[in-house]
């Protein structure tokens, strides 16, 4: 029988010394709301777990001097929803967080296991694309910086590098007018995986769209930044064409497999069904009306 | 008749006898047993849909460390499919053995082909993978247009239909009339073809088992079924022991819906038991319970109605193909012999036929074929009704069967409450209430009705009175359904004492006598009776033994409020003698007090059920939602309220899951691909609305206290309402579970408004 090392340090460095010695036998855990399950299915055995929930900063959620966030990647989805501004300012994100898992769930499940699992249909992904956030990695050779787009290669792969952590979130200040929100179409209710998912974050003036981004998952082997529907929100006022023409753009964007969730047509078209629905209420919430 | 009335404790609900104990944790369900010295059992499963087994080698996995036993089908008594049929129940055991372990073939993906135990969970799985087998992969089918083309893989070569091999294993049909003659007198004929896909019965508890053989062959076994004597009986004759040596003790069980009524884990488990020598757990995994226990059928159901001008029916014909699985044993006899019977046809054809492939054998599912078949049946009325410009339920009430209607498959009814349903559906608040503004979404709303067998049988029950004076009853039933609670409020209302004094417990095989199954809507029908005789026996006792004390006639006591009271000419003489004083003073008045009756029940009337359903359709995603749903139901009489309802909402709740998301997805390889629940979808909460019941009490005159079996009529209409609401919302027919989201987008962007009936 395999042996399991269980190791949680209490430091960044130990941790990210102890992960990259154990090369690909380890696993990170945080919430361990897929890892566990995995192991528990028999899909992975792995022979190290470092736990990162003993680092302070894993588990910090700090507002930052020029208004920013930034978020530990381990800090559970109910730490997130209990924060007093983060969801005044980051509603979509706070929202498509919350929906990983149930409300167990949610007391374990992170941002940050959601972006490593690496699966396209993951539903923070979408909301942290939409909002333009910045990850930092530590490894080895120190930390760096990514865009969040950039992380994941491919379903249950990243492009982080051997020995590499995730160690937290930065997004952006906000401009007043800015909001966002995340939609998913699931067949149920709740306790149900994505078949499309659409987060859409926006900045408005006097009604105007003068920023705006959106993210879509599982459309595509990752979640995908679509920057063209975001230039058709820009510079419009959310009418009907605009809103069309960004729907357009993300069923254009989509790369969707036919498969037990759903169909290629049927994925296709709701990834605009859900930008229209989507911005409708990013905008609704950033002017306030 | 005997009914009670102005009753204290029939008719309330009482605080459940289970309760405490599963919502603190304590319950024992049979993967909460252990034993000093238990190790683990592990099955290997064939990977292939279909594939003659030329060989097994288990040696590599005997020798692994720490494996103590390995069984193969050999190991297993065979049931030679020559020797004809060994019925046991409605099971074949011919068929029972071979699904239990594969014998010559292995006929889907995850059907046993050998068994490890050893001391650990992972061991037993390590040694799985040593053991060697030498497939002849076979071609295959799982869909039945596939499995009934003349050049399909046949699974059962000694089977032959028109004089071939076959996979079509069963046919029966049900007639009444001359439907040639009957379609000539119709004005407007409808027919349609419906297909449905397999569904599992979805219950929590996936199997599960513990097994002790002694040297001396005496076998307990530790099991989660729906009935104890069938998992003795079947271990008995897949294992040699006789039934006298094996102790079946049901754990408190974790759902079942029919799916629980026969084994997969005891006999393999008992015979690793047996040649280690060490107690055997073996606890399925979900993905087991979904790839290997029993869905029920998927079917394809032609169904054409024939009515006047006026709305009368003049004729009607059903085929139902029905998938068996592996093995043959479809439930065609709820599908042919029940959608029809709400009505009163003159002419009527009913076909069934039983179709193997190569999934999994089917198990019962509440109501098993019945809402198979009521889903077509009630969505061709549905056409009827609309074309004929009536509304559907009066279409209903104008053919309704009613006391002395004959139905196709035998009986002329007694007294049954049919009528009453479709009467009190069209008097609800719900029928009268505005359908409301989806804002955006499109609202539609539906009816269906729905029949159902029940059944009666074997019960035995033991009554006796606690030297405290108190109450335990013994009943041999699994409870699924509320039948200690039932049985409770009677036996409580029988004696005239406080429910809370009456223990209802299910005895193992060894220490009550045997009691059939808990299906077919029979254990509290059946056990009831014998709990009535038997506590009746125990009056009688206690008045004998009161009059003696009193030296007056025993014809001169009375039993009345928990106590013993005397009659003219000595009312009032003495003082009452309650049944406390009783139990006190049994020692020196001729002992114990209990008594115990058995029997095989009879006069099970069936069950008819009308059900209204409102949804909401978001056309731009094709979601559908059930808004609002009321179960209409004749239940008898409704011993227990609460317990009632509960059938009727879970019986919706299911119905509606079927209807909308549940469906066994296969590969291309033929392996199921969703055999979990997050990607086979059952309703969670929060996707179904509270689920109105009206109870129709229609007291059944063949029972002490009215009873009728509840728990499988309401999920016999629910597809079929589901479809209806959402024609009434689209404007587009579905002819085809489930309707899920990518679906009903489909249909809602095809041409095509009709689907794929024909008309005439």
């Amino acid at each position: 029988m395999t042996e399991l090392r269980y190791l949680a340090p209490g430091t960044l460095d130990e941790a990210v010394g102890a992960f990259a010695a154990a090369g690909s036998a380890a696993r990170i855990l945080a919430g361990g709301t897929d890892l566990l399950v995995q192991m528990r299915s028999g899909i992975l055995k792995p022979g190290v777990i470092v736990d990162i929930k003993k680092i302070p900063e894993m588990t910090a959620i700090e507002e930052t001097a020029d208004g920013g966030f930034r978020i530990g990647a381990a800090v559970s989805g109910m730490a997130l929803a209990e924060h007093k501004n983060f969801g005044k300012v980051w509603p979509g994100v706070l929202e498509a967080v919350n929906l990983i898992g149930s409300k167990q769930v949610q007391g374990r499940a992170s941002a940050g296991g959601n972006l490593c699992n690496g699966s396209p249909a993951g539903d923070s992904v979408p909301a942290m694309v939409a909002a333009g956030a910045i990850v930092t990695v530590q490894g080895p050779d120190g930390r760096r910086e990514m865009k969040v787009e950039d992380v994941p290669a491919g379903p249950g792969r990243t492009n982080f590098k051997p020995g590499e952590i995730l160690v937290s979130f930065t997004l952006p200040p906000r401009p007043p007018g800015s909001s966002d929100a995340y939609l998913r179409m699931i067949p149920r209710t709740e306790m149900d995986i994505a078949v499309v998912g659409c987060g859409v974050s926006l900045t408005m003036k006097d009604g105007t769209v003068t920023s705006a981004r959106v993210g879509l998952g599982a459309v595509a082997p990752t979640v995908l930044l679509v920057e063209d529907a975001a230039k058709a929100l820009i510079g419009s006022r959310l009418d009907d064409a605009a809103l069309a023409k960004a729907a357009s753009a993300c069923s254009a964007a989509c790369r969707p497999i036919d498969d037990k969730r759903g169909t290629i047509a049927y994925r296709t078209k709701v990834a605009g069904v859900l930008l229209k629905r989507t911005a409708a209420i990013a905008a609704k919430r950033a002017t306030g009306k | 008749m005997n009914l009670v009335t102005n009753n204290k404790w029939i008719g309330q609900r009482t605080i459940r006898p289970d309760g405490m104990d599963k919502v603190t944790g304590r319950a024992q369900f049979a993967a909460d047993t252990t034993m000093p010295g238990m190790i683990w059992g592990k099955i290997l499963r064939s990977p292939h849909p279909h594939a003659r087994i030329r060989s097994i080698d288990t040696s590599k996995a005997e020798k692994l460390p720490g494996v103590k036993a390995v069984v193969t089908s050999k190991d297993i008594v065979d049931f030679p499919i020559e020797k004809g049929a060994v019925m046991l129940g409605i099971q074949d055991m011919r068929w029972m053995c071979r699904n239990v372990m594969a014998r010559d073939k292995a006929l889907f993906p995850g059907h046993p082909v050998a068994a490890v135990a050893a001391t650990t969970e992972a061991i037993a799985a390590e040694a799985c993978n040593l053991i060697e087998i030498d497939y002849e992969v076979l071609p295959w089918s799982i869909e039945i247009d596939d499995a009934i083309k003349s050049d399909a893989p046949v699974l059962h070569e000694f089977n032959k239909f028109d004089g071939k091999p076959s996979n079509i294993v069963g046919r029966l049909e049900h007639k009444k009339g001359d439907i040639a003659e009957g379609f000539k007198k119709a004005d407007i004929v409808i027919e349609r073809t419906f297909t449905t896909r397999p569904v599992h019965q979805g219950y929590i508890e996936p199997h599960a088992c513990l097994i002790s053989v002694a040297p001396d062959g005496k076998t307990t076994i530790w099991s989660s079924s729906q009935g104890q004597f069938m998992v003795r009986a079947m271990t008995s004759m897949l294992s040699g022991i006789p039934q006298s040596d094996i102790r079946a003790i049901p754990a408190e069980i974790g759902g079942g819906f029919g799916g629980k009524t026969i084994v997969y884990l005891e006999p393999l488990a008992t015979l690793l038991a047996k040649k280690s020598g060490r107690p055997v757990k073996m606890v399925m995994t979900r993905e087991e319970v979904m790839r290997a226990t029993g869905p029920t059928s998927g079917s394809k159901s032609t169904v054409k109605i024939g009515a006047t001008r006026d709305g009368k029916i003049v004729a009607a014909h059903g085929t139902f193909y029905l998938q068996a699985g592996a093995f043959p044993g479809s439930p065609i006899r709820g599908a042919a012999g029940c959608s029809f019977t709400p009505y009163d046809i003159p002419n009527l054809l009913s076909e069934g036929y039983d179709v193997c492939s190569n999934r999994s054998k089917v198990a019962a599912y509440r109501a098993p074929g019945a809402p198979i078949g009521a889903y077509a049946v009630e969505c061709v009325m549905d056409e009827v009704a609309e074309r004929l410009k009536m509304d559907p339920l009066d279409f209903r009430l104008k053919n309704a069967a009613k006391q002395g209607t004959k139905a196709a498959h035998g009986p002329v009814f007694p007294r049954i409450g049919y009528i009453e349903t479709v009467e009190a559906a069209k008097a609800s608040p719900h029928y009268a209430a505005p359908l409301g503004d989806g804002h955006g979404k499109l609202r539609g709303r539906g009816v269906a009705s729905g029949f159902w067998f029940n059944a009666g049988g074997e019960s035995s029950a033991q009554v006796n009175i606690t030297e405290d004076g108190n109450v335990v009853v013994t009943t041999g039933h699994p409870d699924i359904g509320g039948s200690r609670a039932g049985i409770a409020n009677i036996c409580a209302e029988l004696l005239g004492i406080d429910y809370r004094r009456v223990s209802v417990i299910i005895g193992d095989t060894q220490t009550v006598g045997f009691s059939n199954l808990t299906g077919g809507s029979r254990v509290l029908f059946a056990s009831s009776m014998v709990v009535t005789q038997s506590t009746e026996k125990i009056i009688q006792t206690l008045r004998e033994r009161a009059a003696k004390i009193w030296e007056i006639d025993p014809e001169a006591v009375k039993w009345e409020n928990g106590a013993a009271h005397p009659v003219s000419p000595n009312a009032g003489q003495f003082e009452p003698l309650t049944l406390e004083q009783l139990a006190e003073k049994a020692p020196a008045m001729g002992g114990p007090i209990g008594a115990g009756v058995q029997l095989n029940t009879q006069g099970a009337d069936g069950g008819f059920g009308t059900h209204i359903c409102d949804v909401e359709v978001d056309v731009d995603l094709g979601i559908a939602r059930v808004i609002r749903y009321t179960a209409v139901q004749d239940v008898g009489r409704a011993i227990h309220p609460g317990y009632v309802e509960g059938q009727l909402q879970g019986g919706v709740a299911q119905g509606i899951g079927w209807a909308l998301n549940e469906e066994y997805i296969y590969t291309k390889e033929g392996k199921v691909d969703n055999p979990g629940f997050l990607d086979y979808r059952m309703p969670v909460c929060s996707d179904l609305p509270m689920i109105d019941c009206i109870m129709v009490e229609i007291p059944n005159p063949k029972h002490p206290q009215g009873v009728k079996g509840v728990g499988e009529v309401p999920l016999v209409p629910v597809m079929a309402a589901v479809a209806n609401a959402i024609y009434n919302a689209l404007g587009k027919r579905f002819y085809a579970l489930p309707m899920s989201p990518p679906k009903v987008l489909e249909k809602l962007e095809s041409a095509d408004a009709a689907g794929c009936g024909v008309e005439a």
